[in-house]
């Protein structure tokens, strides 16, 4: 990509850096401290839904894995470290399984409140590492297709379990009351600072490791894989096993997302985890920003979620009747539009994919005088493997 | 010593041999499971098999032209519930002329409604003429807009070399723009053909069924039939047939493929607007349906075998019918929950993964 290519990427982030900070200003009178609150919340959001394009880049982006039910994971995530985190059932209205947050607390480590958010959050990964797993026997060594349609499908059946059986995770009503990790050391109103910052460290570290694992042998494997199977069937490799693991890895970060955004609302319920909130927004996230890029993954979160805050922000301003019913049904058809437009005129996305992507020939380039590497076409063109 | 190594030998080729017959028995097992259980339904419930056939007649033109376009052009198209809907709605439009306003609906001066004795019931059907005709109408419409929709998207994506799954990503967010394109024209809320309550008419075996059931089962089934005679019987249908199986000995071999790729859009796009109409004739019209008919549809073409349309008619009625009767299911000793229709679509789309993705008939025939 040459800098002249980068230019729609520089102009749409500042454009909707731009409304996010001063929709809110303007419409507060230009109180900063409300929008720095309104700023950080915004900011966990994005880290949060980063979580989801990276795994989901993993996925899709890595290893062309397609899965369309990414709410299904969102959702298991949630409940399990939900399930693990909030205080047993009450009784009355309320009937679920797990409610486990008391009794996690081992003899030596006794007033600690890390240890439940720590399980659930390790409980919710296994347990979406397991449901991919479990997935990929019939639906991943066939078509790419069927995975797509068997994603969509366990997505239904689970919205389907968690409402229709009463005394799993308490139906329509939803798990409330999940505590937040160490709220009791901030006062209320700084608690989201804190958060916003125990938010982006996973992401750093899941982003960290998702680039570690995208260099790595494995990771040009699964780019090799996605694009030509048979060649890289050929060259010995078990094409299947590795496009598993890809489908495990990317629904294990699925998972963590699911807890950090169950620690943060504090709340789970169904009716959250449709269809539109939960799968397609991430995909159009990732193909805005660049699948195959992490640094793509991150910054189509960030725009569109921008674009999204937008959209409820101009609810704010004087509006047409006939506008204002309908600008929710309006930003999903734009959202729908931007999709289909990015893959027609800019299919890379904003940040493309690095072509090249080996730690060592990376090192060598920084080794080698910049001329001699230019000259050395082998190290130039090492992409996939 | 050799009785033993011949044993040995004897066990691995047997072994081999069950190995290399094991879609056959998946295939025969899962034609055993399929009859025994239709046969069952009949006898056990005949009011929900009923049910299933009419629902399943709707199911099996919606996989029909999905797997038309499947067969044809290999991708996946997420959109097709959503055009589905959106093909039921146009009908809408052209017979009352109706679009929500901002208080109430905002009506066109004139509409098919408007035609002398357009909504007089035919016979002991619930609609009149005018259904009818706005059923052909959205159908062409319909059928236009896929032509255009491919053009717009898909051509070009094609003409890309993009792989069949990124067609199908552009197919994503087109169904999601159409749901929010009918949600802007025509509200959230439920929407009616013709309002009113309707009694069923009796049926020997204790079959209650409403006329307008009766009648799409008929014109669903001979819609169907029209389209085989196109496949089997026509040039263009020996075309369309011969795309699907190599597009490239196609092309080589004089056939223009831009034709018959816009004649398989103009034939999907018709058959998802009636398949529509019928299925939001069945209970109304809401938006959410076509999202919530993509699981079974896919699941029946799969089960009949992808790109291949007798399967699917096949597959979308068994699809239909395992949904109906499971509202008498007893699993654990309890009645299975009516909202778990779409878990059974799921349920049976594993099992047909598992036992023989191919489908009952073999994919892409």
């Amino acid at each position: 990509m040459t800098r002249r290519g980068m230019w729609p990427t520089l102009a749409a982030f500042l454009a909707v850096t731009a409304a996010v900070v001063i929709m809110p200003a303007e419409r507060s009178g230009w109180d900063w401290g409300g929008v720095l609150s309104f700023l950080t919340a915004f900011a966990v959001t994005v880290a949060i839904y980063s979580l989801f394009t990276l795994g989901l880049n993993v996925q899709w982006g890595y290893a062309g894995v397609f899965n369309f039910g990414v709410v299904a994971f969102f959702m298991l995530g949630a409940y399990g470290a939900a399930a693990f985190t909030t205080g047993p059932a009450t009784g009355g209205f309320d009937t679920y399984v797990g409610g486990l947050g008391p009794k996690l607390s081992p003899p030596l480590l006794q007033g600690e409140e890390w240890l439940p958010f720590l399980v659930g959050a390790l409980a919710a990964m296994a347990m979406c590492g397991l449901l991919a797993y479990l997935l990929s026997f019939p639906a991943l060594r066939l078509r790419e297709d069927y995975l797509a349609i068997a994603t969509i499908g366990i997505a239904e059946l689970m919205r389907n379990v968690v409402v229709a059986e009463r005394g799993l995770v308490n139906s329509e009503r939803g798990l409330k009351g999940i505590p937040r990790p160490f709220y009791s050391l901030f006062s209320p109103d700084d608690y989201q600072y804190f958060y916003l910052l125990l938010a982006v460290l996973v992401l750093a570290l899941v982003f960290l490791a998702a680039e570690r694992a995208l260099r790595s042998p494995w990771g040009r494997v699964l780019r090799a894989l996605r694009e030509d199977e048979i060649a890289t069937a050929a060259s010995g490799k078990d094409v299947t096993s590795f496009r598993r693991q890809a489908f495990v890895v990317g629904a294990m970060i699925m998972g963590l997302g699911g807890a950090v955004y169950a620690y943060e609302r504090g709340a789970v319920s169904p009716d959250t985890f449709t269809h539109f909130a939960g799968t397609f927004i991430f995909w159009v996230m990732l193909v805005v920003g660049g699948s195959g890029n992490n640094r793509g993954a991150v910054l189509g979160a960030y725009i569109v979620w921008g674009l999204w805050i937008i959209s409820l922000q101009l609810l704010g301003y004087p509006l047409p009747e006939a506008l204002r019913v309908r600008i929710f049904y309006i930003r999903d058809l734009l959202l729908g539009a931007l999709l289909v437009l990015v893959l027609l005129v800019r299919p890379q996305g904003l940040l493309p994919e690095e072509r090249r992507v080996s730690v060592w020939v990376e090192r060598l380039l920084r080794r080698a005088p910049p001329e001699r590497a230019g000259a050395r076409p082998a190290a130039g063109r090492a992409p996939d493997g | 010593m050799t009785a033993i190594a011949r044993a040995r030998a004897f066990a691995l080729s047997g072994w081999q041999e069950l190995r290399y017959r094991a879609d056959a028995l998946g295939g025969a097992l899962l034609w055993a499971l399929v009859l025994s259980f239709l046969v069952g339904a009949a006898v056990s419930s005949p009011d929900h098999f009923a049910v299933g056939l009419v629902v399943g007649s709707v199911y099996a033109l919606a996989a029909l032209g999905l797997t038309l376009v499947y067969g044809v052009l290999r991708f996946a198209n997420f959109a097709h519930g959503d055009l589905m809907m959106l093909g039921a709605y146009l009908a809408y439009f052209v017979l009352t002329g109706a679009v929500v306003g901002t208080r109430r609906d905002v009506h066109l001066p004139r509409a098919l409604d408007s035609l002398p004795g357009a909504s007089e019931r035919l016979g002991d059907l619930t609609f009149g003429y005018g259904l009818l005709l706005a059923t052909l109408l959205a159908a062409l419409a319909l059928a236009l807009l896929c032509i255009g929709l491919d053009r717009l998207v898909y051509r070009p994506l094609r003409r890309r070399r993009a792989g069949v799954v990124v067609l199908a990503v552009a197919s994503l967010g087109l169904a999601i723009g159409l749901r929010s394109l009918m949600l802007m024209l025509w509200g959230p809320n439920p929407r009616l053909y013709v309002e009113g309550v309707f009694p069923a008419r009796s049926f020997p075996f204790g079959v209650l069924l409403k006329t307008d059931q009766v009648f799409t089962f008929g014109l669903a089934l001979g819609l169907a039939a029209l389209v085989y005679l196109l496949l089997f019987r026509t040039r263009l249908g020996k075309a369309m047939r011969a795309m699907a199986d190599n597009p490239d000995l196609a092309r080589v071999s004089g056939i223009d493929t831009d034709r018959v790729t816009t004649a398989t859009w103009a034939l999907a796009g018709a058959l998802m607007a009636v398949a529509g109409v019928l299925l939001a004739l069945q209970a109304q019209l809401n938006p959410q349906l076509g999202f919530v008919v993509l699981l079974p549809v896919f699941a029946g073409a799969i089960l009949g075998g992808i790109g291949n349309p007798v399967g699917a008619l096949l597959g979308a009625m068994v699809v239909a019918m395992a949904q109906e009767t499971s509202v008498g299911w007893e699993i654990f000793g309890r009645q299975l929950d009516p909202t778990y229709k779409p878990g059974v679509a799921f349920v049976i789309l594993i099992a047909i993964l598992l036992l023989r993705p191919r489908g009952l008939l073999g994919a892409r025939t």
